[in-house]
């Protein structure tokens, strides 16, 4: 069993108008090499799920996205991330905003093949006015009225980790897997990206097993990429490359994501990519955030 | 043993103001969003209520809370268990947390703001974060609010532009509820401690800080706030408190959280 594949063979099994999920949150660890593939392709009309970072910035920028549901879209650092406020504030993205809780519960509803799943989480709030699409029900157990967050049944989810098996079995090291697993198991298809491919007796030892998120069968390919995530962090490997947020960001005051894009990104290979950030052993030493 | 303090700047009144937020919650998790708010819930955690749990806003809990900064190449956290945050939600949908945030606009009902601001929702004026985990956060456990700016652009005259946050509006509160099931605590300004206990669950004065006016609460403010006949001078921070705090700040970050570091007695 071989699961890998290149980032074009990824990409080339996304559709128009798919629900694409992605792992991550913020600047942390996002599966940025595969983003990127996404940008220089000609996929459109996509409803992306996340806690958002650059990527979701990035998709917007790029036109590439129909619907967005989100609880926050940020760069920490920077708080407000720059081409996914253009996007609202241009009245054209259509969203879904939900409390990250919800979208939690949404992504295991999905998991676990329920509809939905009841919460309080949303109740009084304008999440609840602006989203039509989330019911307000009565319970069959108690008077009060409960939010039934509908599941979020993505065609695929796109993660980074740090080590993998040809036969997907995927390890993080991070202190947090963040919501990853559950990206995964929402999923038709799942697309990792890793920061190194290791043999399947890797993770013989327990301490390494515990790392293992989620269960092979919900991997559909695996990408060598190593510096994948930059410019966002893959803890403990490197942190996000703070001087090359600040000059995205940047772009968007002058230039615009169009002269980030043809910069970085566009006719580059992830290869040609790394070499224009630094290189791969640069973003290896790009230094651990301190929260 | 305590000694109030002669020499204090503003924002370290309003940490030792919010750190007695904390003080009879027992053991819950505490999360302070902001430099004040994180300094304001280690102090808490480091005296007045030493059940306190902390994150180090990452993936663990620590048994002592981590200065804010940059920390020596020696340091080592002191960890007591993971939180990733998947997990962060089955301890804050029970209920046992409080948190303070920094909302960028609160009306008269208590709601807050953190997601979008002016035009219409579909095209805002001005795009922020989004709801995070507001709503979750305000009908799940305590909640109170620190505001480094007092004035009507925070506390506004209408209602929030976008409602991240439950409150004490009538008209929003959901079947079955009651407002008891509502913990809205207290908010933590430039200019004073409020708390949400006035009449018809008003906003209104608790303690002003040394040398504000009521007068000047009312101008700055968008809403109607409770004057109640007794309003205390917000306490002193005392010496070992102020040493606490740079201990737990030790690159004085505290001092470029509000406009010009201004003292804590006004001259």
């Amino acid at each position: 069993m071989n699961k890998q594949m290149s980032l074009q063979e990824m990409v080339g099994q996304l559709r128009d108008g798919m629900t694409i999920g992605i792992g991550g949150w913020g600047p942390r660890r996002k599966p940025m090499a595969l983003i990127r593939e996404i940008l220089k392709s000609d996929l459109k009309d996509l409803t992306i799920v996340a806690y958002g970072g650059a990527d979701v910035g990035m998709l917007c920028a790029a036109g590439k996205v129909r619907k967005l549901v989100f609880a926050f879209v940020s760069l920490d650092f920077i708080p407000l991330e720059p081409y996914f406020r253009a996007a609202r504030q241009s009245g054209e993205l259509e969203v879904m905003e939900i409390d990250e809780g919800m979208m939690l519960l949404g992504l295991r509803a999905a998991a676990w093949g329920c509809p939905f799943i009841p919460t309080k989480v949303g109740l009084g709030t304008d999440v609840i006015k602006f989203n039509p699409d989330i019911k307000v029900i009565d319970s069959p157990y108690d008077d009060k009225e409960w939010v039934a967050m509908p599941a979020l049944k993505l065609d695929a989810a796109l993660v980074h980790v740090d080590r993998a098996d040809v036969r997907g079995v995927c390890q993080i090291k991070a202190p947090d897997h963040h919501m990853d697993d559950w990206f995964v198991r929402a999923a038709a298809k799942t697309y990792v990206t890793c920061e190194e491919i290791v043999e399947a007796d890797a993770f013989a030892e327990p301490a390494d097993a515990r790392l293992v998120f989620w269960e092979r069968n919900f991997t559909s390919g695996v990408a060598l990429v190593p510096g994948g995530a930059h410019p966002s962090s893959c803890s403990p490997n490197y942190g996000f490359d703070i001087p090359h947020f600040q000059e995205y960001n940047a772009s968007a005051k002058e230039g615009g994501f169009a002269a980030y894009f043809d910069k970085y990104i566009k006719g580059s290979s992830e290869e040609e990519y790394q070499a224009k950030v630094g290189g791969l052993d640069a973003i290896r030493k790009l230094p651990q955030p301190v929260y | 043993m305590s000694t109030p303090a002669s020499d204090y700047s503003l924002a370290e009144l309003m940490i030792c103001a919010n750190a007695q937020a904390y003080a009879n919650d027992g053991e819950v998790l505490v999360t302070g969003i902001g430099v004040l708010q994180r300094l304001a819930a280690s102090l808490a955690m480091l005296t007045t209520n030493p059940g306190i749990m902390m994150t180090d806003s990452e993936a663990w809990i620590l048994s002592t809370p981590n200065p804010v900064g940059k920390r020596p190449a020696d340091f080592v956290q002191m960890n007591e268990n993971w939180m990733g945050f998947s997990r962060i939600f089955d301890n804050v949908w029970s209920g046992r947390r409080h948190l303070t945030g920094g909302p960028t606009q609160i009306d008269r009902f208590g709601q807050s703001n953190i997601s979008a601001m002016g035009g219409d929702y579909q095209k805002p004026k001005v795009q922020m974060l989004g709801v995070r985990g507001f709503p979750g956060n305000s009908i799940c456990h305590a909640n109170s609010y620190m505001v480094p700016a007092h004035g009507k652009r925070v506390f506004i005259e209408g209602e929030c532009d976008v409602v991240c946050t439950i409150g004490y509006n009538p008209e929003r509160l959901p079947k079955g509820y009651s407002f008891d099931e509502i913990d809205l605590r207290c908010v933590y300004t430039n200019l004073g401690v409020f708390d949400f206990n006035g009449p018809n669950r008003q906003m209104q004065i608790v303690s002003l800080h040394p040398g504000v006016s009521v007068e000047e609460v009312i101008e700055n403010t968008g809403f109607e706030v409770h004057v109640p006949t007794a309003i205390a001078v917000t306490a002193a921070p005392t010496e070992e408190q102020l040493a606490i705090i740079r201990q737990m700040d030790p690159h004085n970050l505290r001092s470029k959280q509000l406009k010009d570091n201004p003292p804590g007695v006004r001259l």
